[in-house]
């Protein structure tokens, strides 16, 4: 019996399961293990082979960008969490970067240490995320239990930090809100002292294992070409050798000071992939490891001094009239940002993430963008999927890194 | 007099425990709830994290399943999207009998922060739910303790399923 189509429910009822031409369409997702999130493949199968991959996605959608239209700026940031919510403090970063560009601040030297901190921590944290996701993906299912181990560990310094392990919005526009606690840079030397012998307890239980080199070399190619033209970023560019990091590009933040060195591969297949994340990570630890030395150097001062948009600090907001009015005024109403168009690139675990913001003078933005990286994978999962075995759609999924909340916003 | 009498309690033959169908049923359902692996946004991460090395899931019994035929319980962990909402029905339906739902977080509760035009304001207007558990996102020993609630919500009820339906909604 043939399906009948039905334009009321066009998405799901108008695929047509059975076909003529002796290919087999399968449903991905959306509820599924290897998913990461909410995607939904729809795989036209010859055989075991696939020979069209269509990514559905929106089934996170959230509209972000619509509530950032109504939201005053220190009202949006703790939605920003809730994109890319494996390193919620890149994302945070990324927003309060735009509208400091936006703006014309200028951040306190401690503050900048502190986020530069933050956002590498963030970075160790969603590699190994995606080194445990994409081991289990695979079946290594150890590799799961040894990564989340660790990433618990970086997750205790988030909460000893901002007090929250997942949403963090440890970051403000115009600096940070809370110095380091006491004992937390000793507790950070004491993680990433122990960090690399990890990194190389994964390596060794990986690196050379002939069923994870089976499964993943030569799975999964992203030739440069087809890199550049689906706006590849992170580690799906430099995987195909080509040397891009915003770090490197356009420094912000401290980046330009700090001496790292940005892995690329030309292998361009999953495996390529994964040592470049392993490699990422020891370089994460060299740049925390000079940050503790600069973080000693620094004024205690957290925030900008700038009081048409930033709140004085607490303690002059108890005792001083106009810096109270001037944050009645900036709580209740919000900042108002010059008119104007502002684009701030930065390099999140993922890729490039940036905040496109249209301000029209108001508290509100007039429209507000986010070009997250994740998005631009999951469209190139319909060019590298074709051509490729079942099995290895999920490794190739698990290979691009994506996450859901970035992806639909 | 015959041999073969034993007594029972003292020397050391089979013990006898008396008990209920109920009790004895919901025991074993209580101590072996095997979730759906239903991550749908962030609080999903920290649903993996409970189910790895730290928290360890496993010693309450919880193991996640990829299939909700082989599942009794839906954590529901994130905001549901209305065009993900078919599907979250769907497989609800797909679990078999008796089955119980989280709700984990304050979107899956409410909408939370995300009050849109794409978001369901609350997974109980779609199916539904046991417990709600509050947080955004809740910690993983916040899901646990659900989980212990649910045991214990679990050993009051009656293993007959007509007075199970009706006690869910006393």
């Amino acid at each position: 019996m043939q399906q009948q189509p039905n334009k009321l429910r066009p998405f799901f009822e108008n695929l047509n399961f059975e076909r003529d031409d002796n290919t087999m369409v399968i449903n991905f997702g959306p509820q599924h293990p290897s998913a990461h999130g909410q995607l939904r493949l729809i795989l036209e199968l010859d055989g075991e082979q696939v020979v069209k991959a269509h990514p559905d996605i929106g089934y996170l959608h959230r509209g972000i960008e619509k509530m950032a239209e109504n939201m005053i700026y220190n009202e949006f940031l703790p939605t920003t969490d809730r994109m890319d919510y494996i390193a919620s403090t890149s994302n945070n970063y990324a927003f309060a970067l735009a509208v400091e560009r936006l703006i014309g601040l200028e951040v306190p030297r401690r503050a900048q240490v502190i986020r530069t901190m933050l956002l590498e921590l963030n970075r160790i944290i969603s590699h190994l995320f995606f080194l445990a996701t994409h081991a289990l993906d695979v079946g290594a299912m150890s590799i799961f239990l040894y990564a989340f181990r660790e990433r618990e560990f970086a997750m205790d310094l988030m909460e000893d930090y901002c007090g929250a392990r997942l949403t963090h919005s440890a970051v403000r526009i115009g600096g940070v809100p809370l110095d380091l606690p006491e004992g937390w840079l000793t507790q950070l030397t004491d993680f990433i002292d122990r960090l690399p012998a990890q990194i190389k307890l994964y390596e060794d239980l990986l690196t050379e294992n002939r069923i994870w080199k089976m499964r993943l070399e030569d799975v999964g190619i992203v030739t440069p070409e087809q890199a550049l033209e689906w706006g590849c970023t992170g580690i799906m560019l430099r995987g195909s050798g080509i040397k891009y990091d915003v770090r490197k590009e356009e420094p912000y933040e401290l980046y330009g000071e700090l001496d790292f060195d940005i892995p690329v591969t030309d292998r361009c297949d999953s495996y390529g992939r994964y040592r470049l994340y392993m490699e990422e990570m020891r370089q994460s630890v060299r740049i925390l490891r000079q940050l503790i030395g600069m973080y000693a150097k620094t004024e205690p001062k957290l925030m900008a001094h700038a009081p048409q948009y930033i709140s004085a600090p607490k303690e002059e907001i108890m005792t001083q009239n106009y810096a109270l009015m001037q944050h009645f005024v900036l709580v209740t109403q919000g900042m108002r940002p010059p008119k104007g168009t502002v684009y701030a690139p930065t390099e999140s675990p993922k890729g490039e993430l940036g905040f496109w913001i249209r301000s029209e003078g108001e508290p509100y933005a007039y429209r507000l963008k986010a070009r997250a990286p994740s998005f631009f994978h999951t469209g190139i999962l319909q060019d590298i999927l074709p051509g490729t075995y079942i099995p290895d759609v999920v490794t190739i999924i698990g290979s691009t890194n994506i996450v859901f909340g970035e992806v639909d916003r | 007099m015959a041999q073969h009498q034993v007594n029972y309690a003292s020397s050391g033959g089979l013990p006898v425990a008396l008990t209920t169908v109920d009790k004895l049923l919901n025991w074993g359902r209580s101590n072996s709830l095997w979730p759906l692996t239903y991550g749908l946004a962030c609080c999903a991460i920290e649903m993996m994290a409970s189910g790895a090395s730290r928290f360890d899931f496993d010693r309450m019994g919880v193991i996640f399943r990829a299939s909700p035929r082989q599942a009794d319980v839906m954590i529901l962990a994130g905001t549901l999207s209305k065009k993900h909402a078919e599907f979250a029905r769907r497989l609800y339906d797909q679990m078999a009998e008796p089955k119980w739902v989280i709700s984990m977080g304050s979107c899956a509760n409410t909408g939370g922060m995300f009050n849109t035009y794409a978001t369901v304001q609350g997974v109980d207007r779609i199916i539904p739910v046991d417990i709600y558990l509050p947080g955004c996102a809740p910690r993983p020993e916040t899901l646990q303790y659900a989980m212990m609630m649910l045991q214990k919500k679990i050993r009051r009820e009656s293993a007959d399923m007509k007075k199970r339906k009706l006690q869910r909604f006393v």
